[in-house]
């Protein structure tokens, strides 16, 4: 059987595609026609991938990241590349170098970040699945606040070959959906043992959900309904705890003291590794080039201010400066000190519980132009980076809303048990619904 | 703290230029964000430090199938006698 042509051209009014296919190919197998959006920072043979940069501006990639073969093996159609903070640095899809990405629930609300343009894809109704990709909540930060489910997979779990990097040792490419079913789908697909990715593991996903929680251990710690999440938020979250309960969960409330100085762990370790990884961008291999009249340094100094914008280049600055050999000990040693105390700490819980549940974000959706100071957009991914840090996996699941938006269940996981964060969340999805 | 010097110097390091009137908000975010760094001076280093689970992974030294040099030249902005094309050095 020969490909076949899907024909694409949506009303994308909300902005959610960075590049759309408007004739895709597909072929037989489990998601055969099914149209699938892409996140722009993993690479597509033949369509431009640019990160949301204007510095990739152009850049068509000669092959595919191994999730988009992955998909194409299923029969998926890639229909287009989603919008996305400039090389995933954000939480709102503000930082896009071409123009935000607007909410379906709320046109005058960000759709969250990094992931904003798959996650806005899907909830409009655009796509029933997406890729996105999770550094320290990109997937689920965009899922709670369009109101749709994302799955940040154990490290590892899913091959980030073609992933253009930003954070390597925190990032991770997951699927996106309307529900537990369509993610669980996904991630059978495109969860694989890959020997092109040193860091992937031989561990395949083949899982049929189920409702049956009982005598599941739901851990709650006291930090994850902490100062600064809202407390309408934080009422939502423990309504859809107590559903977990009467479904034959048991509730344990428990303490993680290491979330104190989580959030700063992650920043340094991925701002870090922003500044390593982006020193590739230099308009030589790909990107409009530099002035070739003018020397190395000029030239690449004034392609890198032009091409990138001010988030990532704050990223790079404040990267190289924690790894410059005065601060180093102070910054990036200690960064990752702290990031094996979140490990413990997990550890200890996992001994206890066999999930841990909380909001996925403190807030629902912010109005755009809110988080215009950095750091206190940073401070919005508190309760996220925690499971990017220790590379388990977590999901996140609508649970109700707030003023009419959405708000986000997260369930977190023993490293490789993405199949009982998936079980939780469907219990939840459909306790919820009946 | 670090000072607007100080920035400009670290964006020259990094290859990143700061245009003059960018430099005072730069220089104040990231001393916003510096100071918030300073929680983990709380952290305690534990003795055995290292992490016991990281290992290599190694595989064999085999030419496998690669980019074609047309390939690998597809995106460059500018090219020369099949290589790409840079600045000059000195």
């Amino acid at each position: 059987m020969g490909a076949e042509t899907l024909d694409f051209r949506p009303d994308d009014k909300y902005h959610a595609f960075l590049k759309i296919v408007p004739e895709a190919q597909y072929g037989p197998g489990r998601l055969s026609g099914v149209p699938v959006a892409v996140k722009d920072n993993i690479s597509t043979a033949g369509i431009e991938t640019t990160c949301a940069s204007r510095i990739l501006s152009g850049y068509v990639p000669p092959y595919d990241a191994t999730v988009v073969s992955l998909l194409k093996a299923e029969g998926a159609a890639i229909v287009g590349k989603t919008n996305m903070d400039e090389f995933g640095m954000g939480s709102t899809t503000e930082n896009s170098a071409f123009g935000p990405t607007l909410n379906p629930r709320d046109p005058g609300r960000v759709p969250g970040g990094s992931s904003g343009g798959s996650a806005a894809a899907v909830a409009a109704g655009l796509v029933p699945l997406a890729l996105g990709t999770d550094t320290g909540g990109s997937i689920r930060c965009p899922a709670a606040f369009c109101g749709i489910v994302g799955l940040k997979p154990t490290y590892g779990r899913v091959s980030r070959y073609g992933l253009i990097a930003y954070g390597n040792s925190l990032e991770q490419v997951g699927p996106m959906a309307a529900t537990v079913s369509g993610v669980n789908l996904l991630m059978s697909v495109i969860c694989r043992h890959d020997p092109r990715d040193s860091t992937s593991l031989d561990a395949p996903y083949s899982h049929t959900p189920t409702m049956d929680i009982r005598g599941t251990r739901v851990g709650v710690p006291e930090e994850f309904f902490g100062e600064g999440v809202e407390p309408r938020v934080a009422s939502v979250v423990w309504d859809a705890i107590s559903l977990l309960e009467r479904k034959g969960a048991e509730v344990v409330t428990c303490r993680m003291p290491s979330m104190e100085y989580a959030l700063a762990a992650y920043y340094v370790t991925c701002m870090s590794e922003a500044s390593s990884n982006l020193a590739r961008f230099d308009g030589v291999r790909y990107g409009p080039p530099p002035d070739h009249r003018k020397p190395w340094h000029e030239a690449f100094q004034e392609r890198r201010r032009e091409g990138f914008g001010v988030e990532v280049r704050r990223r790079i600055l404040i990267g190289t400066f924690a790894l410059s050999s005065g601060y180093y000990g102070k910054y990036y040693a200690k960064a990752q000190a702290a990031r094996r105390n979140v490990r413990r700490d997990f550890l200890r819980l996992f001994s206890e519980v066999d999930v841990i549940a909380g909001p996925t974000m403190p807030t629902v959706a912010f109005r755009f132009g809110e988080k215009s100071d950095p750091l206190s957009m940073y401070l919005s991914d508190i309760l996220t980076v925690p499971a990017n840090l220790a590379g388990i996996p977590a999901i996140s699941v609508p649970c109700g809303k707030v003023e009419g938006l959405p708000v986000g269940l997260q369930i977190m996981g023993r490293w490789l048990e993405d199949e009982r964060v998936v079980d939780v969340a469907y219990a939840y999805e459909q306790g919820a619904g009946q | 703290m670090v000072t607007e010097r100080d920035v400009e110097y670290i964006g020259m390091l990094a290859d990143i230029a700061i245009d003059r009137g960018e430099l005072a908000e730069f220089t104040a975010s990231f001393n916003r964000i510096l100071e918030y760094f300073d929680i983990l001076d709380k952290v305690t280093v534990e003795e055995d430090g290292g992490d016991s689970a990281i290992v290599n992974v190694f595989r064999e030294d085999d030419v496998v199938p690669s980019l074609s040099p047309e390939e690998a030249l597809s995106n460059a902005g500018e090219t020369e006698d099949g290589f790409f094309r840079a600045p000059r050095v000195m």
